[in-house]
């Protein structure tokens, strides 16, 4: 592993060369012939919208995805990566976005698990895996203890052993998901310092980020997916933040119907007002109106999810006022938020939207079920299904009966059976979170008029979408956060995915655009 | 191989922790301090019962009585000293109870029916104990069953052997008499110590040298805090996990190797909900069911509670029936202490 790299010849060839990949999953193709290459002690920056492939190609490079085509290339070898242990064995290091760390395990012991210095076998030598660590340490200039139990580092701290980690299997390839997510400027700038620490002629760095001002500082240069494609290559010192936001947008939207201008009366129906959480939501501020469409647009963690979440009280506020039709209301858990008639559709479906192993018609009524109460507490079944049948034939969903159990249905149609859920409780306000993931386009279209259909009714509608064109064509306005912060309220008529995009990626560290 | 330094298992964090700290400024250090609280917090109730109990009777803090307490112990410790590796790793063994009684009858097997000399029965039965953790951990690994079903069907498999081989009657061991000094031998002259109790104290020092000193004890806290990040590092989890439940069925073995020499015979009824008083020991102890957490030291202070609990109630009079209440509401009182110190870390 540590023989020198080939010389001479091979010099110009790429590090690290990918050509022709592909990988799809059921009802996507994330990757559609991808080719890239990393050059020799380079930093590659890759960036893209969400659910661009990013994620996926880095798994392939992890050994957790096989491709289903495609050739991979280091040093202009052919290999094929068989699983994680092989990846680093290839010298290729990932560091995941969410941490593979024990958080029981001190840093030292995480860094070297599956690789224990042992004093006689069967034995560990503790003394000499902690030297190991520092001296890991002091050539990476980082402040860890060896010794100190991860769960009781800081995220930064986290996030530096799981970089020391990466660079302790001697890596050719380093790999970095969003790796300056959680990290304040000082801690970022050290990031930095060890990456152009790592980078030597034989070495390479894949970056991946969202965050155009770090990409102009750290890389050499930047490759854009869009839709599981590569959609181009600069060089970063020669191009600029706008062409890189429309070469990750992309598509034109002229084809797409906007919402013709509705009227909206004058009284919001939900305000909400400096809303701020201990985690990340800094002083949030909008309101909803009847009839109104209101889209969430932001990055992946810029806290569009969380701020849903604040209002219907599943996490718990730091500040902010929560007014329905001008009353300030107390909302300390979704089922409050409910009483108050706040309906909110996770974007975790399977998980907290539905029950799948029950039926249709129970996941219906479910948050209704007192009205389908006796005073005894018998539950009426000849109401339920008729309310079922009802709903079913409303939404159009497509199931046998409403006896069908839910985990047998299409996503598209589950989906509905959310939706069902809420129309059942008669919310004012609906909160949609994703609510077209994973469905598959002609259903995603029925969702559309779904929606629209409800706030023609008088519904006021937040709905948070990861989908620009999506947003774009659903809105009346558009809230576009980043880093927990609203950074605009548009007009659907002012708004871009280009000025989406620029407003979702301001981030405080970076102050204004210029 | 040789023979590390065997530290007496009162902390498992070396002392050059502790010096190291002072060098990193960033660390939170009342962290590791909370740490050692909850083990002393498990140690003063300790000392805060003896106590009361002591004062309570007179016929309480004696060397008699003290010796009793530890041999009542010794048993369910050993049982809570396996289980402890199997419930820091995330994973349940419900099989300990009537695995133990099973073992017991397959001493009686080989010593009496077989007529092995008394070395290989206790040899066999020891081994025999770790069969039963194989196939649990075979069955978990390999086969995927979660641990709670996997070991609870074995559980009432080893239930039933016990009585069909046994013929659901008592064995006793006629052939090998010395058996019973196994566990009753009295070793220190002047009062009654017995052996079985030096076999748990030796036991203590093993489990916790293994689970602080060794490959096994790293993997052990490793894959209860996460298991798929320990996957991916490249540890054979599967083969760990066998490696484990199998650990604990030694200890197993051992505890039926040590009930059966206590009442001097094999008696296949019984054990259910022995299991569940170790592993409320290991609770009591601090270690975490959701794994990644806990320690031999721990178990050993929520065996003693236990058992002190019960001599001491039972000194002090209080019937039977409200014995079981008052250990009830220890556990509720010890794992909900540890919930808050978890939620406020």
């Amino acid at each position: 592993m540590t023989d020198s790299a080939p010389s001479g010849d091979v010099a110009g060839t790429p590090l690290l060369d990918l050509t022709g990949v592909s990988k799809g999953f059921p009802g996507v193709q994330a990757l559609d012939d991808v080719s890239l290459e990393l050059r020799r002690g380079e930093v590659l920056a890759l960036v893209g919208e969400n659910g661009a492939g990013k994620s996926t190609l880095m798994k392939l490079l992890a050994g957790i995805y096989t491709p289903d085509a495609g050739v991979f290339r280091l040093n202009g070898e052919e290999i094929t990566i068989e699983g994680p242990k092989h990846a680093q064995e290839l010298g290729i290091s990932i560091i995941h976005q969410e941490f593979n760390l024990m958080p029981d395990l001190t840093v030292a012991q995480n860094i070297y698990i599956g690789r224990e210095q042992r004093a006689a076998g069967f034995f560990l030598d503790e003394r000499s895996l902690n030297r190991r660590a520092r001296k890991l340490f002091e050539g990476l200039g980082l402040a860890l203890d060896p010794t100190e139990r991860v769960e009781n580092l800081t995220v930064a701290k986290q996030q530096m052993v799981e970089i020391a980690k990466a660079l302790s299997f001697e890596a050719k390839v380093l790999i970095m998901d969003e790796p300056t997510a959680a990290l304040n400027d000082a801690e970022v700038d050290v990031l930095f310092e060890l990456i152009g620490r790592f980078r030597r002629p034989e070495t390479g760095v894949v970056y991946i980020s969202h965050r155009m001002e770090e990409l102009t500082r750290i890389s050499d240069r930047i490759t854009v997916l869009r839709d599981g494609r590569n959609v181009g290559t600069r060089v970063t010192a020669e191009t600029d933040q706008r062409e890189v936001i429309s070469l990750m947008v992309g598509r034109e939207i002229s084809g797409e119907q906007r919402p013709a201008a509705r009227p909206i009366d004058g009284a919001p129906v939900l305000s909400v007002e400096h809303l701020s959480t201990r985690s990340l939501l800094r002083d949030v501020g909008f309101e909803v109106h009847a009839g109104e469409i209101l889209g969430f647009a932001g990055l992946m963690g810029a806290g569009r999810t969380e701020v849903a979440r604040a209002i219907v009280g599943a996490d718990p506020r730091e500040s902010g006022e929560i007014r329905m039709h001008g009353k300030a209301v107390s909302i300390g858990n979704p089922a409050e938020a409910s009483r108050h008639g706040i309906g909110y559709l996770s974007e975790d479906r399977k998980h907290l939207g539905v029950l799948l192993e029950r039926s249709v018609r129970e996941n219906i009524v479910l948050s209704a079920l007192r009205d389908y109460t006796s005073a005894l507490g018998f539950v009426n079944d000849a109401r339920i299904e008729a309310t079922g049948r009802d709903y079913i034939e409303r939404l159009r969903i497509k199931t046998p009966s409403s006896a069908q159990l839910v985990q047998n249905l299409s996503g598209g149609n589950q989906q509905k059976v959310v939706i069902a859920k809420w129309l059942a409780k008669d919310c004012d306000v609906l909160i949609f979170d994703e609510p077209t993931r994973g469905i598959d386009v002609g259903a995603k279209e029925e969702i559309y008029a779904l929606l629209k259909g409800l706030a023609e009714q008088g519904k006021a509608i937040i709905m948070i979408s990861s989908e620009l064109p999506e947003v774009l064509r659903l809105s009346d306005r558009i809230a576009v956060m980043a880093e927990g912060r609203l950074t605009a309220i548009l007009d659907n008529a002012d708004a871009t995915q280009e000025n989406l995009m620029d407003y979702a990626t301001r981030f405080s560290s970076e102050g204004t655009i210029a | 191989m040789t023979s590390p330094t065997v530290t007496p298992p009162t902390s498992d964090r070396s002392p050059s922790t502790t010096a190291f700290a002072a060098i990193d400024k960033g660390t939170p250090r009342f962290a590791r301090l909370r740490g050692s609280l909850q083990q002393l917090l498990a140690f003063a109730s300790l000392i805060l019962i003896v106590v009361v109990f002591s004062i309570a009777s007179p016929h309480f803090f004696t060397a008699n009585n003290l010796v009793s307490i530890l041999t009542a112990a010794t048993v369910t410790g050993v049982l809570a000293l396996g289980t402890t590796f199997v419930i820091i790793t995330g994973g349940i063994d419900l099989s300990i109870g009537t695995g133990m009684v099973l073992c017991g009858v397959m001493a009686g097997v080989f010593l009496t029916y077989l007529g092995w000399p008394l070395w290989a029965g206790v040899a066999a039965t020891i081994l025999f104990g770790g069969l039963i953790g194989l196939i649990n951990g075979v069955n978990i690994s390999v086969l995927g069953i979660p641990p709670f079903i996997a070991t609870l069907g074995m559980m009432l498999i080893a239930a039933g052997l016990s009585l069909v081989i046994s013929g659901t009657k008592p064995i006793y061991f006629n052939e090998t008499p010395e058996f019973q000094s196994i566990m009753n031998l009295s070793i220190i002259p002047g009062i009654r110590f017995p052996m079985g109790v030096a076999i748990f104290i030796v036991m203590i020092v093993v489990a916790a040298v293994l689970l602080s000193k060794t490959i096994l004890g790293r993997y052990t806290f490793s894959i209860g805090s996460n298991e798929a990040a320990t996957a991916l590092s490249g540890v054979n989890v599967r083969r760990w996990k066998i490696v484990i439940y199998t650990l604990a069925g030694l200890f197993v073995g051992l505890a039926g190797v040590l009930s059966a020499s206590r009442l001097s015979s094999a008696q296949p009824t019984g054990g259910m909900g022995l299991e569940l008083e170790a592993i409320a020991a290991v609770v009591i102890g601090g270690t975490s069911l959701q794994g990644g957490k806990g320690s031999i030291v721990g178990t050993v202070i929520g065996a003693l509670i236990m058992a002190v609990l019960t001599n001491g109630l039972r000194i002090i009079s209080v019937p039977q029936e409200w014995q079981s209440v008052a250990v009830g509401i220890v556990i509720l009182v010890a794992v909900y202490l540890d919930m808050l110190r978890r939620r406020r870390a």
